[in-house]
């Protein structure tokens, strides 16, 4: 679509005109914060819980074991949040559609069972190893998508069946009981290797300088042509909140956290941090800055009104099941790395309720129609922490699956609760 | 006056109902086409078949004097025919420049233009002196229904469309809402845009409407000027798809016993 070239020379001043309350940016801080707050009283709590629940937990866990703030067990809370957090980012992109894909956790392990195959028994190197494993996630994800789709059956019941199937694939694969070891030096070394500390500090100044930088430049050009805007001091507040927190954590991560710190050293961010914070970005811009991510949220929302609107919904529908399932088999090879080891039951018991207890916790609905990439990221923190925490305190196993439970339960409370408050409040 | 947009002899038939038969019908530019009928004639049906939601059995779709391919809402939305639709179609978690470009967003090198788009709705909002809206980026669940509807035709305008189809405009709607949308649809006309008006209101219809088309069980029973029928007619042509020596000769319905 072209723009006429009047519309581009001319400011939006004239334009104004037409409009009588036309509200082109929240005045002040003090605005914004009054909007924030009058969301919030709406319903529109996106991850606030998450964050608050965040702080609660660090708060009973560190009084409760002072193990827990240690550097060296952040550490290997970054490492268990991660494979967390990859498979939660798959299941934002069906949650978006008001779907549900319950086979994701087994379809990783199933697909990290591929990858360890491929290592050990053809000599593979690790990247084809792990495209073999990933494009084996993805047949899945769009079997599962067609079935959905074309055939119409619920996504519960599709997932399901594939969630009972694709358990054969380890177990025919390893054998019952049996287990791959997997020690490939990249993939294992996501979880047990860390970034050399120098860059690690250049990554974080470059990730904030950058982000410094994009955020000006959109406030910039947004207020230089009369479009919607946040207010300055809001933009310099998230700027500052994203420096504090990526350098706090890298300074966190940079220490020496050995044990016994004068026998030998570790320090640096682990490499499981980098693929998730890349793949955040990649499916932040994918979900915000593209016209296939705006599609998803319309499908999510009003799927007749996307395909009145000519959107190919079948066609959406599939690629976020492609998307799920493959990101399920990064999830899978994370989750192996961290162990260092693939056996039948990988990615069974609770991880896949671990990944959507965390996508619906960091604030996306199970309803459809609304979800972040970086929901995934905050919900997956929530519930790392809490295995974490439990684990330190050597609770009994029944204990964790209670807690995992009932924190699922109240995450799709609170959204229940807040999408019946935004549906009378209509914000 | 040659038709924008015409169809001609269509049928349709959904297993063993036969929705459609044999209906004309001519959309001219700068007129108000009015199609009216009871629920069930045929007027949701007729007008998914022209938006491209659904297929016919048989009939010629023509364009501008040419016969058209039609598969679906994109290849319709190509022509220049623009859909408002009763449920109005709008996604509720989308905010108004979205919703507006659903479909067919515009694109730089580095994504969504959002600068563009933003820009384009807001003209075209100003356009049609639109009020009631505090801000471009509000999202469309916390709008009013006139609000919304108001949003669905802007929608409409904003492709420089042709020919635009309003499926019961101004059914849910309060008193000056109406005429806001009504005073609306008279502009589009005057834009020398063919627009149909598919509505229950017969006091809007002859307030607005140029043309009367009126269905009777999935037939036309009369294609008039609206300054020759009174509303006491529409209303017979409407509930018996007769009116004096207007209408089907012989009611269908006994007719085919």
């Amino acid at each position: 679509m072209t723009v006429d070239p009047d519309t581009q020379s001319t400011p939006a001043a004239p334009v104004a005109s037409g409009f009588d309350n036309d509200n082109r940016q929240a005045g002040s801080i003090g605005e914004s914060a009054r909007d924030y707050v009058n969301r919030l009283r709406g319903g529109d709590m996106g991850s606030l819980p998450a964050i608050l629940g965040l702080v609660v937990l660090i708060v009973i866990f560190a009084s409760l074991n002072d193990r827990f703030l240690t550097t060296y067990n952040m550490a290997n809370l970054v490492v268990q949040a991660s494979a967390i957090m990859v498979l939660a980012m798959g299941i934002v992109f069906v949650l978006l559609l008001g779907e549900i894909d319950l086979s994701a956790g087994v379809a990783g392990g199933a697909c990290a069972t591929i990858t360890a195959l491929m290592l050990i028994d053809y000599d593979w190197t690790w990247w084809l190893a792990t495209l073999a494993g990933v494009a084996f996630g993805m047949v899945v994800g769009l079997a599962i998508g067609a079935l959905v789709s074309f055939l119409g059956i619920p996504s519960f019941v599709v997932t399901l069946a594939f969630f009972l199937g694709l358990q054969a694939v380890p177990l025919k694969l390893i054998g019952s009981g049996g287990s791959l070891r997997y020690n490939d030096p990249v993939l294992r070394g996501l979880s047990i290797k860390n970034v050399p500390v120098t860059a690690g500090w250049i990554a974080a100044v470059v990730i904030v300088l950058a982000f410094a930088a994009l955020s000006l430049w959109r406030y910039r050009s947004l207020s230089a042509k009369g479009l919607v805007h946040p207010p300055i001091g809001l933009v310099a507040i998230r700027i500052a909140v994203l420096a504090a927190i990526v350098l706090g954590l890298t300074a966190l991560l940079s220490a020496n956290r050995a044990p016994n710190p004068n026998l030998f050293e570790i320090s640096g961010i682990p490499w499981a941090a980098p693929v998730v914070i890349a793949l955040l970005l990649f499916w932040t811009f994918i979900l915000t800055k593209t016209r296939f991510g705006r599609h998803l949220y319309a499908v999510g929302g009003n799927a007749e009104a996307a395909r009145r609107a000519g959107i190919n919904v079948r066609r959406v529908r599939i690629m976020a099941f492609v998307i799920c399932t493959g990101m399920a088999a990064l999830a899978g090879l994370l989750s192996a790395s961290y162990t260092g080891k693939v056996s039948p039951g990988s990615g069974g018991g609770n991880v896949l309720l671990y990944a959507v207890a965390a996508a619906v916790i960091g604030g996306t609905s199970l309803f459809g129609g609304r979800g972040r990439a970086i929901d995934a990221v905050i919900g997956g923190l929530v519930i790392a922490t809490i295995s974490n925490g439990l684990g330190l305190l050597n609770q009994a196993a029944y204990i964790n699956f209670v807690v995992t439970g009932g924190v699922l339960l109240l995450a799709a409370s609170v959204d229940a609760i807040s999408r019946r408050r935004r549906s009378s409040a209509g914000v | 006056m040659e038709p924008l947009l015409q169809l001609r002899g269509v049928n349709k038939s959904f297993g063993v109902v036969h929705v459609l038969h044999d209906v004309d019908f001519a959309v001219y530019p700068g007129q108000v086409t009015a199609l009216v009928g009871d629920n069930g004639a045929g007027k949701s049906t007729l007008v998914k078949i022209i938006a491209g939601i659904y297929g016919r059995d048989s009939g010629d779709y023509l364009f501008d004097g040419k016969q058209v391919e039609v598969h679906g809402p994109r290849d319709v939305a190509a022509l220049g025919v623009e859909v408002v639709y009763q449920d109005l179609a709008l996604c509720d978690n989308l905010d108004i420049v979205e919703n507006m470009f659903l479909g067919r967003e515009e694109t730089t090198r580095f994504g969504l233009d959002e600068v563009s788009m933003e820009t384009r709705a807001r003209e075209t909002l100003a356009s049609l002196s639109v009020r009631t809206v505090k801000s471009v980026r509000q999202s469309v669940a916390s709008l009013s229904g006139g609000q919304r509807q108001t949003v669905a035709i802007a929608k409409a305008v904003l492709w420089n469309s042709k020919v635009v189809l309003l499926d019961e405009p101004t059914a849910a709607l309060g008193v000056a809402q109406t005429r806001q949308v009504l005073d609306l649809v008279r502009r589009l006309a005057d834009r020398g845009l063919g627009v149909v008006l598919i509505s229950h209101n017969m006091g809007d219809v002859l307030e607005v409407a140029d043309r009367i088309t009126a269905l009777y069980l999935g037939r036309v029973a009369a294609d008039v000027s609206s300054k020759d029928v009174t509303h006491g007619q529409i209303v017979e042509l409407i509930t018996a798809g007769r009116s004096g020596d207007l209408g089907i000769a012989e009611n269908p319905a006994t007719a085919t016993v």
